[in-house]
């Protein structure tokens, strides 16, 4: 029953959008190249399946490969500031700074950059756009730590990698999980980003571009929903993970 | 020199943005092995600074603290802290959470004996039932049990609290009362309390101490001398009350209030 709520609710929910969209073009009588209503959807995808299948799987693939790296970036930059108050002034800043900048812009000097590499380029902002959450939510979670939980472990001589490892490091999983969740769906964006600008791009992204270039709008609308339908299977794969290595901050089960 | 715990003139000073703050300001104590010693003061005397100098947390800028004849210049495994935060770990159930010590002291003690220490103790504070659940599961009385047991579960010469029952109600606080003192018949141990209970200090104290304001130093001892079996109505003995009075005088003092009555 509580598992047929979970999912019914969601799906019927889904339902009435495509309904509501479906009427709100009917009823204004806007033909396809202005709004395509959901009616057009199927065709898109029998006709291209294979482009939306090796497009997904080029995004999602970047998406994560950016995402792992932003981790394991974001872990140890966030680290280094929770441990070290001098670490933390100077780099606060320079992250923030870095973080305000339009990553838009940042498309076409990645791609003078390292000309070419289409890959590379992508996955690299994919890391670039989320790491920024990660680094701050677990410096955050280490330098807010109460003096007591470190205590009843340094006073029987524990080393600080053992207090890490024992009670930063878990105490530290709800907010980075939380984070995570946020910087899955910024890295998605800046795959995106990346295959939607760049010329020769991949993914969806590119598939986008192609219908905008040979003016199909019900593809261009295929592709907008096929990225939302990624967009939350990441999302709920991150929330997954979440239940696994942090169910226990979760007081409401 | 028997004492188990012994502070010889300590000093020191914290380093605040308005210049060195004097926290303590030539404390001496002296705790005899298996007594309970007992420290009341104003707050923000320094009571909190002092547990940390005997934890080896902290080095005193002048002074000494000793600890079974030896120096203390860092933390040692045979103590065990408690604060008035039980600081509980919410991943692990209440079970692990008090094995937590012996992961750190005892790497090598088997799994097996080890859950059997802390069930052990559990059931000596009236947990029996509950290793399995989570610290948010509990009330605030049972953490803070689950809390002494964490402190004790490596067997530590010396069990050091900051105000552990300061968060609790009454009731709830007279029950751990009589908890930590079947504990104590139960483990040997030397204990350092810090509180701002001046009942608590004499109903679990073998010795009072008062402290001064900051910097604090030792204004008053009282040595209790009341029998090991002790009822919670003994608080209402004269001659207790009359303890208790001094003591409140003394807080009195402390407070740089004198001894009248406001
Ligand atoms: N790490 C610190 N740095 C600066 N000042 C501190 C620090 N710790 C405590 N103090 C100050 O020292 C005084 C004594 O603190 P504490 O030992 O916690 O007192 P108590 O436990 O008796 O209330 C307080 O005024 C407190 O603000
Ligand atoms: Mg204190």
């Amino acid at each position: 029953m509580e598992l047929f709520r979970k999912i019914a609710v969601p799906i019927a929910a889904i339902v009435v959008f495509l309904i509501l969209w479906e009427l709100l073009v009917w009823v204004n009588g806007w033909p396809n190249y202005v709004m395509a209503s959901p009616s057009d959807l199927p065709e898109a995808y029998i006709r291209f399946w294979k482009l939306f299948l090796s497009g997904a799987w080029e995004t999602l693939w970047r998406t994560v490969a950016g995402l792992l790296i932003a981790v394991v970036a974001g872990v140890l930059l966030g680290m280094i500031m929770g441990f070290s108050r001098i670490a933390n002034d100077a780099l606060y800043p320079l992250l923030v700074g870095f973080n305000a900048v339009p990553k838009a812009t940042l498309v076409p000097v990645l791609a003078l950059l390292f000309i070419g590499q289409h890959n590379f380029n992508t996955v690299m902002m994919a890391f670039l756009i989320s790491f920024f959450p990660i680094a701050v939510s677990v410096a955050i979670g280490l330098a807010t730590l109460e003096p007591e939980y470190r205590d009843i472990l340094r006073s029987l001589g524990a080393s600080r990698f053992t207090i890490f490892r024992k009670i930063a490091l878990p105490k530290t999983l709800p907010e980075f999980f939380g984070a995570l969740k946020v910087s899955a769906t910024l890295a998605f964006i800046g795959t995106n980003l990346v295959e939607i600008i760049s010329p020769h791009g991949r993914g969806l992204g590119a598939l986008f571009l192609s219908g905008q270039t040979n003016s199909n709008y019900p593809l261009m609308f295929a592709v907008l929903i096929a990225l939302a339908v990624l967009g939350i299977l990441l999302y709920y794969a991150v929330v997954w993970l979440e239940r696994i290595f942090a169910g226990w901050a979760d007081r409401t089960t | 020199m028997t004492d188990l715990i012994e502070i010889k003139d300590v000093h020191h000073a914290y380093k605040t943005r308005s210049g060195p703050l004097p926290v303590l300001g030539g404390l001496n104590l002296s705790v005899p092995e298996g007594e309970f010693c007992a420290v009341v003061g104003p707050s923000g005397c320094g009571k909190s600074t002092l547990t940390r100098l005997i934890a080896g947390l902290m080095r005193p800028d002048a002074g000494e603290v000793w600890l079974h004849g030896e120096r203390v210049v860092s933390p040692r495994r045979t103590v065990g802290m408690a604060f008035q935060n039980p600081v509980l770990l919410e991943w692990r159930t209440i079970l692990d959470n008090v094995i937590l010590p012996l992961e750190i002291v005892a790497t090598k003690m088997p799994r097996k004996q080890r859950v059997a220490r802390a069930e052990e103790l559990l059931a000596m504070v009236g947990l029996s039932g509950f290793e399995g659940k989570r610290p948010s599961e509990l009330s605030g009385g049972m953490r803070q049990r689950a809390s002494l047991c964490r402190a004790i579960v490596h067997k530590p010469d010396v069990l050091i609290m900051d105000e552990p029952f300061g968060a609790l109600d009454n009731f709830t606080r007279e029950d751990l009362w009589q908890t930590m003192r079947n504990l104590r018949s139960a483990e040997p141990f030397t204990a350092v309390l810090i509180t701002h209970d001046l009942r608590e200090s004499v109903y679990l104290g073998d010795q009072v101490i008062v402290l001064s304001d900051r910097p604090a130093k030792t204004q008053y001892v009282m040595d209790i001398g009341l029998s090991e079996d002790r009822p919670l109505d003994i608080l209402y003995e004269p001659h207790v009350g009359d303890m208790l009075q001094t003591l409140r005088d003394q807080i009195r003092i402390a407070q740089g209030r004198g001894g009248d009555r406001h």
